[in-house]
């Protein structure tokens, strides 16, 4: 092999090697200062002084290692378990499969934590910081495979309990409502 | 480091009877070392500087030098015995308590702060005290410690030695103060991001003022006495603030974070980080990611006159 073919080949590697660090990457002070939203419910669809400024869809947390293993964390923590279990469903709807009836989009998830849903769901709005619903919603995207592959989490810090994320077959979102 | 031997942080400043045996053993270890290593560079620098003699090639000269050898590799043997054992006897010390301990302590690792909770056969008396370990004099205290997510490891150098708090395992260690005093604790194991601020301090005072502040944590939170505190209890009771914490008394009662019932009298913030101020409290709640990187509290961008009711509240919790 020539020099250059050899030269060539090697930046090709460090190249891919270094793309796939971006899921590791942690800027936890710009990534909760990005993930804030305005906390207020809209009541009304006429505004003062014209329309307010968009609020965003999704937040860096979304495809990302770290939110999506934090809220792993949180899913258990805040007992989102006791109605959803591990996402199989209970008292609540099952998370992994690929029926989604307020909608799959990240602000759809969003708003179905913080607004709360018919027949049981809470809102949590100021009782969850914004960046932790972001967290959240990174986690239930990827409990049905709609994440990248190197992001979804492989293991449980816990005992396990069903095919790791990173394992499971991707579903297709379907919404069975219109949102 | 080597050369600071005193501090609230100090193996070489022994205050109970744990660091006691290790630091005892420690310097007789590097007192052996050293005579060792004069005496082997000794023997060296002589074989270097004697010249070949006749008579060396002589069989009686031959046995000499073996036997010479041969006790030169028991001493060797008989030292390395020594230290084994030495070894063993001060790391059997961390295990087993010198009598019965005057009380039970369980201490859980969280990443990235220490949880003590005390013991009681009264269910209503079982309290906990976040990253502040309250110990009386002079009596042993038992440790179980445990943990609830990756492996610390807990170590107050001035008292005790390392113990590993391992998730799904009890492990079971122990730690008494001779002397009244405020030592500082460290996790000795690598557990992630903020590994490094994650301290404790443990407050060793006699027994009845022990027991005087085992009956206040005891007690549910102090109820708000000015218009502020009440605004700044409401301001708690609506924000994400009672998602994690508890304060016993209140309705807030989760165990994500740290307990706040007493939190107004511990004597630090963030697990060791910042000095219990109310400024402090303020910087960590509006933005604890620019203080402790990584740490699990999410940032709070609450209303300037609700932020100080809050911290009105927060700083009453004595």
């Amino acid at each position: 092999m020539s020099r250059r073919r050899v030269f060539v080949v090697a930046f090709c590697a460090v190249s891919l090697v270094a793309a796939a660090c971006e899921r590791e990457i942690r800027p936890f002070q710009t990534l909760a200062v990005a993930s804030a939203r305005t906390q207020k419910p809209v009541l009304s669809p006429l505004f003062p002084g014209g329309q307010p400024l968009p609020e965003p869809n999704e937040s860096p947390f979304q495809q990302n290692a770290y939110g999506t293993a934090e809220g792993k964390r949180l899913f258990d923590q805040f007992n989102c378990t006791g109605c959803h279990s591990h996402g199989g469903g209970g008292m609540g709807p099952a998370l992994m499969d690929d029926t989604w009836i307020y909608g799959s989009e990240p602000a759809n998830i969003f708003e179905s934590i913080v607004e709360g849903r018919p027949n049981g769901m809470p809102a949590w709005r100021n009782k969850i910081a914004d960046q932790q619903v972001w967290q959240l919603v990174a986690y239930i995207q990827s409990m049905s495979g709609n994440e990248p592959i190197d992001v979804l989490p492989s293991r449980s810090d816990h005992m396990r309990y069903s095919t790791p994320e990173n394992a499971r077959r991707a579903q297709t979102p379907v919404q069975t409502h219109a949102p | 480091m080597i050369f600071r031997f005193g501090g609230d942080q100090s193996a070489f400043d022994p205050h109970g009877p744990i660091a006691r045996s290790i630091a005892t053993h420690g310097w007789w270890l590097l007192l052996v070392c050293i005579a060792v290593y004069f005496i082997v560079m000794t023997a060296f620098f002589i074989a270097l500087a004697r010249r070949r003699r006749e008579t060396d090639d002589l069989p009686e000269t031959s046995a000499r030098l073996t036997r010479n050898v041969g006790i030169a590799v028991a001493l060797t043997v008989l030292i390395l015995i020594g230290i084994a054992t030495s070894s063993v006897v001060a790391g059997r010390g961390l295990y087993s308590p010198s009598g019965a301990g005057a009380i039970t302590v369980d201490v859980v690792g969280h990443q990235w702060w220490w949880d003590f909770q005390y013991h009681d056969i009264t269910p209503s008396d079982v309290f906990t005290s976040p990253n502040e370990l309250h110990i009386p004099v002079g009596v042993p205290v038992v440790l179980k410690a445990m943990s609830t997510d990756v492996i610390h490891s807990f170590w107050v150098p001035n008292l005790m030695g390392k113990r590993d708090l391992i998730p799904g395992i009890v492990t079971n260690t122990w730690i008494q103060a001779d002397e009244p005093g405020v030592y500082r604790g460290q996790c000795a194991e690598f557990c992630g991001h903020q590994h490094a601020h994650m301290a404790l301090q443990v407050v060793a005072e006699p027994m009845d003022k022990f027991q005087q502040w085992v009956r206040h944590q005891r007690e549910p939170a102090s109820e708000p006495s000015t218009d502020e505190e009440k605004r700044g209890k409401d301001v708690f009771m609506q924000s994400p603030c009672v998602t994690c914490h508890s304060i016993r008394g209140t309705d807030a009662g989760s165990h994500v974070g740290p307990e706040l019932t007493h939190v107004g009298s511990r004597l630090t913030l963030a697990a060791g980080t910042l000095p219990n101020a109310r400024g402090h409290l303020a910087g960590w709640i509006v933005n604890s990611q620019s203080i402790k990187p990584g740490n699990r509290m999410p940032p709070n961008a609450l209303a300037p006159d609700d932020l100080q009711a809050l911290l009105a509240y927060v700083r009453s919790l004595q």
